[in-house]
C-alpha cells in the first residue's frame, strides 16, 4: 500500500483501496521512483531519432547529443516546450469560450446569456470596439470576433497586454517576447525547438517567455474575463471543502476538470424541478453538485458549490463509493479514473470534443445544446443512484467552511463600498506596515511534497509575517481544507498586521480567486495596486511575490513563466528540470532579474520557500522606502 | 473590533430607513405624492441626495426616488461566524443613513418640526458661501461635528473651548439618553452662534446630517464638481474639508450608521468611550474610528486623527515678535545673558522622534532658568527640539534647525548668531523685565514650527537644558548627528540621485529662467541646495521645486541629461532647448538676477574670474558686479558668462566641463577668504594644493594686463590649458 500522505482522510481512503487492489496515484508514483535522473535533471533530448540523447551530468559521459546539442540547449528546448504546452492549454480554453461568446451574441447559442453587461462593456471598450447604441448580444459579437482575430494574429501585440504597467512592456518590447498573436507564439516555440533550429538557450527562451506572455495576457485572461461575461461575475460567498461533502441519501455528481461550459450550464440543470422530482424518485433527498480540481473553483466561485477535493484526490472520491456520476471535460483528469471505477457503480463520463478516456462513456458536449446534454448527463447520474452499494460507502465526516469570490474588480467595492471603491485602502496597509506585502501561492498538488500539506504550512507561515495571499486552484482548495480560508483564520494564524486589515474589511487572510486561469486575477489586481500609486511604479516594484509549491502539470510552467517575466518572483516547490545546465538555471534564476524583475528560485521546504517569499517582499519595501511593519516585534 | 461596528451601523442603517419609510409614506398619504418638499434656502435640493445620486428633490414623489436607492444600500448584519466581508456593507450603509435622514429632516421642515429650539437646523446656502473664504485662508482649520453630551457640563464647556481656542468650526447636538451637549452648553451660558464658531444642529442623531448635507455642498459650491459626481464630492470631502466627529457618551446604531455615513466622506469619528477601533487608513486619510477616554486629550487627538494643521496666529511671549526684529543687535551693554559663542558651552539640535515619544507644545527647562541666575552673565545652553510628522523625515532635521536662527532673532530683545553647536544667543535686559524666559524659546519654536512647517510637522515638543552637565553630555549626541547629516550631504553626488529639482521661485521677475538644482550645483541665489528643494518640494508639492527625472545622459562631461532638457524646454516657456550643467561656454545654465557670484571669461588669461555680489570694485573683466550682472540675467544664455552660488565653486562639477577650479585665475579677495578651507581642500583634491595661491585678486592685479605678468610667474595651470575658446 501507498506510503501516508499526511492527511488521514486520504489515508482512509487509501486503506480501502488496498483492501480492494485498486492501485492510485501514490502506488504507481512508487512504482516510478527512483525518478529518471536525466529527466529530472532535464538533460534528455527526445526531439529527434538521432537519440533518445543524454547529457552525463557528472561531466565524465557525453557533454553532447548526437547532434552536438549541449545540455544548455537540450534543457531549454525541453523546458520551452512545455511552456508552449501549458500555454496551449490556455489559450485554448479561452479559444472555446471566445468561440461561445461570439455564438450567444449571434443568436447560435440560447443556453448561455450575458451575465455581466458591465463588464462585456468594459472589455469591449477595450478592444476598440464602439459600444453606444448597440445591444449587449451585437457588442457580445463584435467582442468575440476581435478577440478570436488575436488567436490568428500575426503582427502587432495584443489588446490585454496593455493593461500591464508601461515598464513591463517596455521590457517585453526590448527583449523581444512582446507577443503578437496567441496561435503564433505557440506554434514557433515548438518549431524553433525543432532538431537543429533554435539552439542557443537565450534565445530558446525568449520562445518560452512569449508562449507564455500569450497564456497569461492571452488566453487565460481571455478565458476569465468571458466566463465572468458569460457566466456572472463572483462575488464572496460561503461554501464547504473536502470529501465530507459528499452525501449519504444525495445523487452525488462531480464535475472534474477545467472549463467552466459544461458545469456551469449544470449547476442550473440541476436546479430543473423534473430532475429534482427524478432523484426523489429513486430515493435520493436530491442532487449534490461538487467539484475537483479547477472545475470545482469555477463552480465555487459562481455557485457556491462544495469543493469535494483536488486532483490527487480524484481517484479517492470514487473510492467513497457515493459518486453517481463523475463528468469530466479536459486537463488534470487521470486516466486511471476508469481502472478505479470498475469497483465502484460510479459512471465516468467523458464530455470535450478534445478529450477521450478507456473505458469512460462520451457523451459530446456542444455549447448549442447546452441545456440539454448537461440535463442528459444529470439523468444518467439519477438513474445510477440505484446502483450504488451502501456497502462499500464510505464518505470521510471532514468537510471545512470556506469563503471565496474574490475578483481583481470586487476589491474595489469590498474595500470603499459603492460610493468609495477603491483599492487605497490596501496600499495604505502595505504603506503603513500593517500589511508587509502580497504572495499568491498557487498551482497543483503533487505526491512528490510528502507531507501533503505544503500548501497549507507555507501560507500560514505566510500571513503569521503579515502576507496577505492570494490563491488558485487546487492550492486554494489545499489551504481551504487546512481552514485558511475563514475570516476567522485571520485571528488563529495571521500577524497583527494582516489581522487587523482583515478585520477591518471582514476577509479571510486568503484569498481564494478561482482557476487556473483566473491566475490572471492576480496579474490585473497588481496592475490596479500600481495604478493606485505609493507601492511601486511596474510589477516588479511591488513588495509581491508567488509560488507553486507542489507544481507538476506544464500549465504551472507557462503560469509561472508569465508572472516571472511581468517582474513577479516565483518560488517552486520542486525545481524545473533544468539543473543539468548551470548556465540554464543561472539565467532564469538569476540574470533574468534585471531584464523583468522577476526571476525563478527553488526550494522544496514550505516554510524555507516562504522566507524566501519573505525576504524579496523585504527587499522591495527597503527600495520602496516603505516603513517598517507596524507590529514587529523587534 | 470592527464587525461589531459595521453590525451596528448596518443595523442602525435599516432602523433609518423604516423611519424614513414610514415617515415619507405618512406623508404622502396626508399631503400626496406631488407635494413641495425643501430646506430653507438652498439651491441644492437635498443635498446629499444631489450630490450622490444627482437626484433634485423638489416634490415628494423625488424623494420615493431616494428611498428606493437607499433600500439597495441597505444589507444584512454579517454573520456570526464565516462572515463575508462587510466593510463595502457598511460603507453602503451609512450612505443609506444618510439620504434617509435628509428626507426624515426635510419631512420635519415640510410638517414644521425644524429648527429645534435654540437650534440652527438646516445650515443655508448663505452661511457656506460667507464662510466659505476662512475656509480657504486656513482661518478655520478644520470643522468639529460633536454628538451626545459629556459626562458633566464642566468637560463639555472644556471641550468646546479647547477647539474655539483653535478656531475649529463646532457643531453640537444629539443626545445620550436624552441628555444633549446643547443643553450643557446652555445651562453653562456659553454663547452659541456662528460668531463663536459653536453651531447647535439638533438634539437627535438624525439632525447630524445637516453638517455633513453642508459640507458635501463645499464640493458641489467650491469643488466646482457636478451633481452625482459622488467619488469627486466625497474626495473633495476627505481632502479639503476637514472634518471629524466626536461622540461623547454611549453610542447606539444610529450613531454608528450616522458615522458610518460620515467616513464615506472622509470624516474619522474619535469616541470618548471603550469601543473597538479601526485604525487602518484608506477611505480616511488617517485612523477611521478611534477613541480616546481623557477629556483633556480628546480635541488633540482628534486634530491628529483628521490631520488638521493649525496655524498659532499669535505666540504667546512676553515681548513683541515679528521679522522686523530679526535683525536687531543686543549689544553687550543691554544684555541680561549670554549662551555659546565664545563666552559658554551651546548648541540646537532638532531631531525626529517617533511621535508616541512626544507631546505636542509640551516644553520644559532642565536647570536654571533666567529669574534664576545673575544679570549679564554667560551660561550653557542646550535647545533640543523633538518633532514628528507623518511626513517628516531625517532629512528634513537641518532645514528645520537651520530656521531655528531666524525664528529666535524674531522675538524682540533676543539676538541669535551661528548654528548647531556654534550658535551664540543673547537676551536684553528689556526683554527680561518684560518677563521674557529661556522656556519662550520653546513657545516660539513650537509655534513657529507649526506655521512654517505644517506639511511636515505634526507635534513638536522642546526641551531646553542650562546645566553644564547636560548641555556637555547631550551636545555628544547632537555631534553624532550633524557629522552624519555632513556625510549625507558631502556624500550624494550627482550620479547618486535619479531626481533633481527645478527651482523656478524667480519667474516672477525672470519668466524664462529656472535653476537646475543638483547635489553638486546648488541655485545660483546660494539658499537652495538639492536638500533644501527636496524638502520644499515635500512642504509644497505645486510649488517652484519640482522633481525632473534626470533621464539618459547625453553628455557626463557637459552634464547633459534628456530629462533635464524636456523640463528646460517647457519651463522656460520654449526660449531654451538645452542646459549643460557643467559648462560655461555650451548651453550654460541661465541666470535670473540673483546669484551669488559671477564667473565671466579672461579670453587673454584663457580662464575665468570670478567675482562675488558684495565687491564693488572694477574686475579684469573691465566691468564692476553690477555692469556684469546687467548683462548676464533674465534668462539668458550667455556663453562664458554665468551667475553661481557660493558652493558651486568648490564643488568637483565646477565649470568641470571646460577644466574647473584650475581654470580660474581671479577671485574677489572676501570671497576668496570666505571660502579658503573649503578652496583648500578642492586645491587638494585635485592635485595643485597651491593653486589657490596661484589665483589673483584685486590686491594684484584689476585688468588683464596686470594679471597675465603674474598668472606666468605663480606658472597658473589655466595659461597652458587647452584653449577656452
Amino acid at each position: 500500500m501507498a506510503k501516508p500522505t499526511g492527511n488521514p482522510i486520504n489515508d482512509e481512503l487509501l486503506k480501502i483501496a488496498a483492501q480492494n487492489n485498486i492501485s492510485t496515484i501514490w502506488d504507481r508514483f512508487m512504482e516510478q521512483e527512483p525518478h529518471c535522473g536525466f529527466g529530472t535533471l532535464g538533460v534528455c533530448c527526445k526531439i529527434c531519432n538521432l537519440g533518445p540523447c543524454r547529457i552525463d551530468p557528472f561531466g565524465e559521459g557525453a557533454q553532447k547529443g548526437a547532434c552536438g546539442a549541449d545540455s544548455d540547449t537540450i534543457s531549454s528546448r525541453n523546458l520551452a516546450r512545455n511552456a508552449a504546452a501549458g500555454a496551449a492549454c490556455h489559450s485554448d480554453h479561452g479559444r472555446t469560450m471566445a468561440k461561445t461568446l461570439l455564438d450567444v451574441g449571434k443568436g447560435i447559442i440560447k443556453d448561455y446569456s450575458i451575465k455581466d453587461p458591465a463588464k462585456l462593456k468594459r472589455l469591449a471598450s477595450e478592444f476598440c470596439i464602439k459600444i453606444e447604441d448597440k445591444s449587449d448580444l451585437k457588442i457580445a459579437e463584435e467582442l468575440g470576433e476581435a478577440i478570436l482575430k488575436e488567436y490568428g494574429q500575426q503582427e502587432g501585440e495584443l489588446t490585454l497586454t496593455k493593461r500591464a504597467p508601461k515598464k513591463q512592456q517596455e521590457n517585453w518590447k526590448k527583449t523581444n517576447v512582446n507577443p503578437r498573436g496567441i496561435d503564433i507564439e505557440v506554434v514557433q516555440a515548438f518549431s524553433r525547438t525543432h532538431i537543429g533550429c533554435d539552439n542557443e538557450y537565450k534565445h530558446v527562451l525568449e520562445a518560452a517567455i512569449r508562449a507564455s506572455l500569450v497564456d497569461g495576457w492571452g488566453g487565460s485572461m481571455i478565458a476569465t474575463e468571458l466566463s465572468d461575461i458569460l457566466f456572472g461575475s463572483p462575488e464572496p460567498i460561503r461554501a464547504e471543502v473536502n470529501l465530507g461533502v459528499l452525501k449519504e441519501d444525495e445523487v452525488n455528481i462531480l464535475l472534474h476538470g477545467h472549463e467552466p461550459l459544461l458545469s456551469d450550464i449544470i449547476v442550473t440543470a440541476s436546479q430543473d424541478k423534473e430532475l429534482v422530482e427524478l432523484a426523489k424518485k429513486y430515493g435520493a433527498k436530491g442532487i449534490n453538485l461538487s467539484g475537483i480540481c479547477c472545475t470545482a473553483a469555477e463552480v465555487l466561485m459562481r455557485h457556491g458549490v462544495p469543493m469535494a477535493g483536488n486532483f490527487l484526490q480524484q481517484e479517492l472520491a470514487i473510492i467513497t463509493g457515493a459518486v453517481e456520476a463523475m463528468i469530466v471535460d479536459i486537463q488534470c483528469i487521470m486516466p486511471s479514473l476508469s481502472e478505479v471505477a470498475k469497483s465502484f457503480h460510479t459512471k465516468l463520463i467523458s464530455t470535450s470534443p478534445k478529450a477521450k478516456f478507456v473505458g469512460m462513456e462520451h457523451i459530446e458536449f456542444h455549447e448549442k445544446d447546452a441545456l440539454a446534454i448537461a440535463k442528459k448527463i444529470l439523468r444518467i447520474a439519477i438513474e445510477n443512484y440505484k446502483n450504488r452499494d451502501r456497502s462499500k460507502v464510505n464518505i470521510p465526516k471532514e468537510k471545512m467552511t470556506l469563503v471565496a469570490g474574490f475578483t481583481m474588480e470586487n476589491v474595489f467595492y469590498n474595500l470603499g463600498g459603492s460610493f468609495r471603491p477603491s483599492y487605497r485602502p490596501l496600499n495604505d496597509a502595505i504603506i503603513s506596515g500593517r500589511i508587509r506585502g502580497v504572495a499568491g501561492v498557487v498551482g497543483c498538488d503533487n505526491p512528490k511534497n510528502e507531507s501533503g500539506l505544503c500548501h497549507a504550512d507555507m501560507v500560514k507561515e505566510l500571513i503569521k509575517n503579515d502576507v496577505l495571499v492570494v490563491q488558485t486552484g487546487c492550492s486554494g482548495s489545499a489551504c481551504a481544507k487546512a481552514g485558511l480560508l475563514t475570516p476567522e483564520a485571520a485571528f488563529r494564524f495571521a500577524g497583527d498586521g494582516l489581522k487587523e486589515i482583515c478585520e477591518t474589511v471582514g476577509i479571510p487572510p486568503v484569498l481564494h480567486t478561482g482557476s487556473c486561469v483566473d491566475n490572471t486575477r492576480i496579474l490585473t489586481a497588481c496592475c490596479e495596486m500600481v495604478k493606485e500609486g505609493g507601492i511601486g511604479n511596474s510589477i516588479d516594484e511591488l513588495p509581491v511575490a508567488g509560488a507553486a509549491p507542489e507544481w507538476m502539470s506544464e500549465k504551472a510552467i507557462a503560469i509561472g513563466w508569465y508572472f516571472v517575466a511581468s517582474g513577479i518572483f516565483v518560488v517552486l516547490g520542486t525545481p524545473l528540470r533544468v539543473l543539468g545546465s548551470k548556465n540554464v538555471t543561472n539565467y532564469i534564476c538569476n540574470e533574468i532579474e534585471q531584464l523583468y524583475g522577476g526571476k525563478w528560485a527553488f526550494e522544496s521546504d514550505p516554510i524555507k520557500a516562504a522566507h524566501l517569499m519573505i525576504g524579496h517582499i523585504d527587499k522591495k519595501r527597503e527600495a520602496l522606502k516603505l516603513k517598517p511593519l507596524i507590529y514587529a516585534k523587534v | 473590533m470592527s464587525k461589531i461596528i459595521a453590525t451596528c451601523a448596518i443595523r442602525g442603517a435599516r432602523e433609518i430607513y423604516r423611519q424614513a419609510e414610514e415617515f415619507l409614506e405618512k406623508s404622502i398619504k396626508e399631503k400626496g405624492e406631488t407635494c413641495e418638499v425643501k430646506f430653507p434656502d438652498t439651491a441644492f435640493y437635498f443635498p446629499m441626495a444631489y450630490a450622490l445620486l444627482g437626484e433634485e428633490v423638489k416634490r415628494l414623489s423625488d424623494a420615493k426616488k431616494v428611498l428606493l436607492t437607499a433600500k439597495a444600500l441597505l444589507h444584512e448584519d454579517p454573520s456570526e461566524k464565516i462572515w463575508l466581508p462587510y466593510l463595502g456593507d457598511t460603507l453602503d450603509s451609512g450612505v443609506s443613513a444618510l439620504l434617509c435622514e435628509e428626507i426624515i429632516m426635510a419631512l420635519r421642515y415640510l410638517y414644521g418640526q425644524e429648527p429645534q429650539k435654540d437650534c440652527n437646523g438646516f445650515f443655508s446656502d448663505t452661511i457656506l458661501r460667507t464662510l466659505g473664504i476662512q475656509l480657504v485662508d486656513g482661518r478655520i482649520p478644520g470643522f468639529a461635528a460633536i454628538l451626545g453630551a459629556a459626562p458633566d457640563n464642566k468637560t463639555a464647556v472644556h471641550i468646546v473651548r479647547e477647539l474655539q481656542k483653535r478656531s475649529i468650526m463646532t457643531f453640537v447636538g444629539s443626545n445620550v439618553n436624552g441628555r444633549s451637549i446643547i443643553d450643557q452648553l446652555l445651562e453653562e451660558k456659553v454663547e452659541m452662534g456662528w460668531d463663536t464658531y459653536i453651531i447647535p444642529y439638533g438634539r437627535d442623531t438624525l439632525s447630524a446630517v445637516y453638517p455633513l448635507n453642508w459640507a458635501i455642498r463645499g464640493a458641489l459650491t467650491f469643488g466646482g464638481h457636478k451633481k452625482g459626481e459622488a467619488l469627486k464630492c466625497l474626495k473633495y470631502c476627505q481632502n479639503r474639508v476637514f472634518a471629524f466627529g466626536m461622540v461623547l457618551g454611549k453610542l447606539d446604531d444610529i450613531k454608528y450608521a450616522t458615522g458610518a455615513g460620515a467616513i464615506n466622506m472622509g470624516f474619522p469619528i474619535i469616541a470618548d468611550t471603550d469601543i473597538p477601533e479601526i485604525k487602518p487608513s484608506g477611505i480616511c486619510t488617517y485612523e477611521h474610528v478611534v477613541k480616546e477616554l481623557d477629556h483633556k486629550k480628546i480635541v488633540l487627538r482628534s486634530i491628529e486623527v483628521r490631520g488638521l494643521k493649525i496655524k498659532i496666529t499669535e505666540i504667546p511671549i512676553p515681548v513683541a515678535y515679528s521679522p522686523a526684529f530679526e535683525g536687531e543687535r543686543v549689544r553687550r551693554e543691554q544684555m541680561f545673558a549670554q549662551f555659546g559663542g565664545k563666552y559658554s558651552d551651546a548648541f540646537e539640535y532638532v531631531k525626529m522622534v517617533p511621535p508616541d515619544k512626544i507631546e505636542d507644545g509640551r516644553i520644559e527647562v532642565i536647570g536654571p532658568e533666567l529669574d534664576k541666575i545673575e544679570d549679564g552673565g554667560a551660561m550653557p545652553l542646550g535647545i533640543v527640539v523633538e518633532v514628528a510628522g507623518r511626513k517628516m523625515q531625517k532629512d528634513f532635521e537641518p532645514i528645520l534647525e537651520r530656521q531655528i536662527h531666524s525664528f529666535l532673532n524674531e522675538a524682540m530683545g533676543i539676538f541669535h548668531m551661528g548654528q548647531r553647536d556654534m550658535c551664540w544667543v543673547r537676551v536684553s535686559k528689556d526683554a527680561r523685565l518684560k518677563g521674557f524666559l529661556l522656556r519662550h524659546f520653546g513657545v516660539i519654536l513650537h509655534a513657529k514650527f507649526h506655521d512654517v512647517f505644517s506639511a511636515i510637522v505634526d507635534k513638536v515638543q522642546v526641551t531646553i537644558y542650562t546645566n553644564q552637565v547636560d548641555v556637555e553630555m547631550l551636545v555628544k549626541e547632537a555631534q553624532v548627528s550633524y557629522k552624519e547629516r555632513d556625510a549625507r550631504v558631502e556624500k550624494m553626488t550627482d550620479e547618486s540621485v535619479d531626481l533633481f529639482w527645478t527651482c523656478t521661485l524667480c519667474q516672477s521677475f525672470a519668466p524664462n529662467h529656472l535653476c537646475i538644482i543638483k547635489p553638486e550645483r546648488l541655485g545660483l541665489c546660494g539658499a537652495y541646495n538639492w536638500l533644501d528643494a527636496k524638502a520644499s518640494y515635500e512642504l509644497n508639492p505645486s510649488g517652484p521645486n519640482q522633481p525632473i527625472k534626470k533621464g539618459e545622459c547625453l553628455d557626463p562631461v557637459k552634464g547633459e541629461w534628456k530629462g533635464v532638457n524636456e523640463v528646460v524646454l517647457q519651463k522656460s516657456n520654449r526660449t531654451l532647448e538645452r542646459f549643460c550643467g557643467y559648462s560655461i561656454i555650451d548651453a550654460p545654465e541661465t541666470s535670473c538676477g540673483c546669484f551669488e557670484c559671477i564667473i565671466a571669461i579672461l579670453p587673454e588669461t584663457n580662464g575665468f574670474m570670478v567675482v562675488n555680489r558684495e565687491y564693488s570694485g572694477m574686475t579684469p573683466a573691465g566691468m564692476t558686479f553690477s555692469t556684469l550682472a546687467g548683462t548676464i540675467g533674465g534668462g539668458q544664455q550667455t556663453p562664458g558668462f554665468m551667475g553661481v552660488g557660493r558652493l558651486y565653486i568648490v564643488s568637483r562639477k565646477f565649470i568641470s566641463s571646460e577644466g574647473g577650479l584650475k581654470r580660474v585665475v581671479w577671485m574677489s579677495k572676501e570671497l576668496k577668504e570666505a571660502l579658503t578651507d573649503k578652496l583648500k581642500k578642492r586645491c587638494e583634491e585635485i592635485g595643485d594644493p597651491d593653486l589657490i595661491n596661484k589665483i589673483a585678486d584685486e590686491t594684484i592685479a584689476t585688468t588683464t594686463e596686470g594679471l597675465l605678468p603674474y598668472l606666468e610667474k605663480v606658472g597658473h595651470p589655466a595659461l597652458t590649458m587647452e584653449s577656452v575658446m
